[in-house]
């Protein structure tokens, strides 16, 4: 990083105005998010489209935001914009994905909200927090032994071309 | 439909689109929730006090909300939000999606906004299939069981 203090502050005010929407547009709520899930309940009426809202917002501001750094040399703080810049559709993807609807429409939460919900209802929301911590740290544990099959292809080929 | 709240719906996700834009611009990096704490461990120096700071800041921030959001929509109720499934519920719902956001690199955030936003293909894959798992599950938990 070239200037220190303007990236740790600028990770933290990311941090806090990130929050700010997920508590103003009530993502921390997980009762709203299955309300949104629940496609079920549009015949009834009970189909709660605000998550839809967010979604657009977001995807509106950053369509934008994320293509300015072509005004630029490189970050304000930092010496090069980082991006995996992945393009395969792969098994991982797919599956990896599918694990995580399950848990998210279980539990309402998804990583931002349960991480922002901890200000507000920290007694139940830790435990998943914890959890959801621990589950990304023993797949990643899993992933770089490359034992079970949930490595890229790509990344797999060029490992062992490189052995 | 009295829960359906477009006004900070929208607002909310420009502020998360926001976020985004500074981290992008002023950090180089994607505001992808599940990759910044994914990073934290193995610890590599340097990487790891952005990922705090950018982590602290959103309960910061969602207690902000809390706090003064009621006070000036009154689509925001005053009511802290509520868990309905059970603790070991809980912990079994946390560990797939630790383990789904790491093996598809990515979440509501950095496959939702951050991905959709560039127009990647493995993101629509990504989003398009989270989507359908959820609400399969939400259909079963609901209707079904």
């Amino acid at each position: 990083m070239r200037r220190p203090f303007a990236y740790l502050g600028a990770a933290l005010a990311a941090g806090i105005v990130f929050g700010l929407g997920l508590a103003l547009s009530r993502m921390t709520d997980p009762q709203k998010i299955k309300d949104f899930l629940d496609f079920a309940a549009i015949p009834t009426g009970g189909w709660d489209p605000s998550l839809a809202f967010v979604m657009g917002g977001g995807v509106l501001v950053a369509f934008v935001g994320l293509r300015l750094h072509r005004l630029f040399r490189r970050p304000l703080a930092a010496d090069a914009f980082q991006h995996g810049g992945r393009t395969e559709l792969d098994v991982p993807l797919v599956a990896g994905a599918a694990i995580f609807g399950v848990g998210w429409g279980l539990a309402g939460f998804c990583p931002g909200p349960a991480i922002a919900a901890l200000s507000l209802i920290p007694d139940q929301v830790w435990l998943f927090v914890a959890a959801m911590v621990a589950g990304s740290w023993i797949a990643g544990e899993v992933m770089e032994r490359g034992g079970s099959g949930a490595v890229p292809v790509g990344l797999r080929t060029a490992d062992a071309a490189a052995e | 439909m009295d829960h359906f709240t477009p006004l900070t719906a929208g607002l909310g996700g420009v502020l998360i689109g926001l976020s985004a834009t500074l981290l992008w611009l002023v950090n180089g990096r994607t505001a992808g929730i599940s990759s910044i704490f994914g990073g934290i461990v193995p610890v590599h120096r340097g990487e790891v006090p952005w990922r705090l700071l950018f982590l602290l800041g959103l309960p910061i921030g969602a207690w902000l909300g809390a706090e003064y959001g009621p006070a000036i929509f009154a689509e925001i109720p005053t009511a802290l939000p509520s868990v309905d499934i059970g603790p070991a519920a809980l912990v079994g719902a946390g560990l797939l999606v630790g383990i789904g956001t790491r093996i598809s690199r990515g979440c509501t955030s950095g496959h939702g906004i951050c991905g959709l936003s560039r127009l990647s293909k493995r993101s629509f894959v990504a989003v398009g299939t989270f989507m359908a798992t959820a609400a399969l599950t939400v259909f079963v938990m609901r209707h079904v069981i």
